[in-house]
């Protein structure tokens, strides 16, 4: 268990990519971090260099009170669960997370404790003796994790563990997985391109967009403050809308022209509007309301179950528009529709920056 | 009918050049064969029992094990060894990759000429370099420099083919695995005999196999151009051998002989190949 620090952390690969660019975290003790963002983004070499499988370009990284920079990965205390699992083929499930064990000089009976212990929380007991092949990709994900936690290490390190299960399968590991770190309370740092994964089990968020941190925060900090339109649109599903609006005097409009009214004019020329789904409502007529109105046509109603969808457009043209109605409702396409958003659940952001304004 | 006919020009080829002669030679070794062509007296099992209590049969089964030894353990040693760094520099760059195959392509024809002119009586570099050490080396006269020489060539020529098979088993052993055991055990030796080591076994074992193969047959060219048509005292492996008797000593009766032993040997080998094979599936 240990605090991990980044500190300007960089690195550039072969031929001047510059994958992460200048990354600072202070990870707390037993803290459970994820690193989310899109494909490329840099999730994995920030992580791929926490664990010293990757050179650190420029920057410090500190386990504990320790700089790693030149640590060897096996010296650093620090277990990773990789999204293939990369179990040892040729090795029985005891031997998979006893080789580690072995490799420091332990015990033999400490390792057999420590495996049998890991064994029993993750309820893989019955197949110590079976090579990986003979095992589910569920059943090979536990084996992944308890390869990590019998070395009882400072910080575990996982790269999208998740990605290779089914769904089913995807949300009860994630619960465990979420159970476990408590448990144990040890500090973790999660890659994953799924925001609800990165939802669910963060304490706190980093939001990564092509190699540099849009915002770290707790997720329902994230979620209810996102610091750019590019968080904005990468956590909440489905998507924070997004209108491009024009001061109008004390108002605001629509770049495209009618359909939208509001005030709260901040001082400038143009923004970037943002809605969740959620926070449109559905009103009987044009309404005047403080915040933002807008008038929409139906194209596509998706019920989920607990909730449906409205996807709708404006009549000349411009964004589409998603909101939030109860699964009950019944919106026929084309139906004109008016929208409510209340001025404390409009979000602002800069046009050119995309950087949120309060 | 028409599989049949499909599969007859394939057969004729097996039943020409294989199992006709194979036939013949088992045949012959059972008779004692008038070195002028006149007829032939059937023997029974005397050629064997001959060939098996001759001291010089024995000798040249001696220095084929010791030449197989070498040949298989120096190729597959070497060979391992330059696949393991030259793994090191090609993660990922498969441009590298490309060229190398050349190496394969090029490299055992010209490899094994080059290997022969390097020890070369006159003009060969190799004995220049040894002569410098004060090793005078005596190629097709003295027995252990000749045996030296054949050794060292064969390996020479085998290497790029154990090279490519042993570059291409440590390719596909999966880059998370090797990490997963970075984390795992620090010292790289020792990684490198529990993990890399075991995942390249089935490679490993389908390459000794091939290499024993090798060492057995194939280097009938090698060993006729170091000893040049004069075996004299020289080491010759058992497969010179065969050729030797047969149409040097023409001794047909007695080369068959040896040669139905060889035969049986390919068809052990051919079985435990055949074997491992189906066990290289194992770690998929
Ligand atoms: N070994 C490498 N050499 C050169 N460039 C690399 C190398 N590894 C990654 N990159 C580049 O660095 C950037 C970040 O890669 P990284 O693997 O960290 O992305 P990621 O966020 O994990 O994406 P994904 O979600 O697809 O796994 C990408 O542009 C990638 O092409
Ligand atoms: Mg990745």
């Amino acid at each position: 268990m240990a605090t991990i620090t980044l500190d300007t952390v960089r690195k550039v690969y072969a031929g001047d990519v510059e994958a992460v660019k200048g990354v600072s975290i202070d990870i707390a003790d037993s803290e459970f971090i994820v690193l989310v963002g899109p494909s490329g983004c840099g999730k994995s070499t920030l992580l791929r260099m926490i664990a010293g499988l990757e050179d650190i370009t420029t920057g410090e990284i500190k386990i504990g009170d320790r700089l790693v920079n030149k640590v060897d990965p096996a010296d650093r205390d620090i277990a990773m669960v990789f999204q293939n699992y990369a179990l040892y083929p040729h090795m029985s499930v005891y031997n998979n997370l006893a080789y580690g064990l072995k490799n420091r000089g332990m015990a033999k009976e400490e390792i057999d404790r420590r495996v049998k212990e890991a064994a029993r929380i993750l309820e893989i007991g019955d197949y110590l003796d079976r090579k990986p092949r003979a095992l589910s990709g569920g059943q090979r994900q536990r084996v992944a994790m308890g390869r990590a936690i019998v070395r009882e290490p400072a910080a575990f390190l996982f790269d999208e563990p998740l990605s290779n299960l089914d769904a089913k399968l995807r949300v009860q590991m994630r619960v465990e997985i979420k159970r476990l770190q408590q448990s144990l309370g040890t500090t973790s740092v999660y890659v994953t391109h799924d925001q609800l994964e990165a939802m669910t089990l963060a304490d706190r968020l980093v939001v990564l967009n092509g190699g540099n941190i849009e915002q770290i925060g707790a997720p329902i900090e994230v979620y209810d403050k996102p610091a750019s339109t590019f968080v904005a649109s990468f956590i909440g599903s489905p998507a924070m809308n997004l209108l491009n609006v024009k001061a109008d005097g004390d108002g605001l409009s629509l770049e495209n022209g009618a359909g939208l009214s509001g005030s709260n004019a901040k001082g400038k020329d143009s923004y970037i509007v943002g809605i969740r789904p959620e926070h449109l409502q559905v009103v009987d007529g044009p309404s005047s309301g403080d915040g933002v109105n807008l008038e929409v046509s139906v194209d596509v109603l998706e019920p989920v179950g607990a909730e449906s969808f409205v996807y709708a457009s404006f009549p000349d043209g411009g964004p589409e528009i998603v909101v939030r109605v109860s699964s009950h409702a019944r919106h026929e396409p084309g139906e004109k529709m008016h929208l409510h958003a209340d001025a404390k659940d409009v979000h602002f952001f800069d046009s050119s920056t995309g950087r949120r304004i309060d | 009918m028409v599989p049949y006919m499909l599969l007859l020009p394939q057969l004729a080829i097996v039943t020409i050049f294989f199992l006709w002669p194979a036939a013949e030679a088992i045949q012959s070794s059972f008779y004692l064969e008038d070195p002028f062509g006149f007829g032939s007296t059937f023997v029974g099992l005397d050629n064997f029992t001959d060939m098996l209590t001759s001291t010089d049969y024995g000798r040249v089964a001696r220095f084929t094990a010791v030449f197989t030894f070498f040949v298989t353990f120096l190729s597959l040693g070497f060979a391992l060894l330059l696949a393991v760094k030259a793994d090191k520099v090609l993660r990922g760059a498969s441009t590298y990759k490309t060229l190398l195959m050349w190496v394969y392509a090029v490299a055992p024809p010209v490899a094994g000429l080059i290997g022969v002119l390097l020890f070369d009586q006159h003009v060969g570099p190799m004995v220049d370099l040894f002569a410098m050490f004060g090793w005078k080396m005596q190629i097709g006269v003295n027995y252990f420099d000749t045996s030296f020489a054949m050794i060292v060539t064969a390996v020479w020529k085998q290497i790029p083919v154990n090279f490519i098979f042993f570059l291409s088993g440590l390719q596909g052993i999966s880059k998370s695995v090797q990490e997963a055991a970075s984390i795992d055990c620090r010292s790289g030796f020792r990684r490198f005999w529990t993990v890399t080591f075991p995942l390249l076994a089935p490679t490993g074992f389908f390459l000794l196999i091939i290499n024993i193969t090798y060492a057995f047959f194939d280097t009938f060219g090698i060993v006729d151009v170091i000893v040049k048509n004069e075996p004299g005292n020289n080491p010759v492996t058992l497969v010179y051998k065969v050729y030797l008797d047969g149409f040097r000593g023409n001794d047909l009766g007695g080369s068959s002989a040896q040669s139905v032993i060889l035969m049986a040997l390919v068809f052990i080998l051919t079985i435990i190949q055949f074997r491992l094979i189906e066990r290289r599936v194992h770690y998929t």
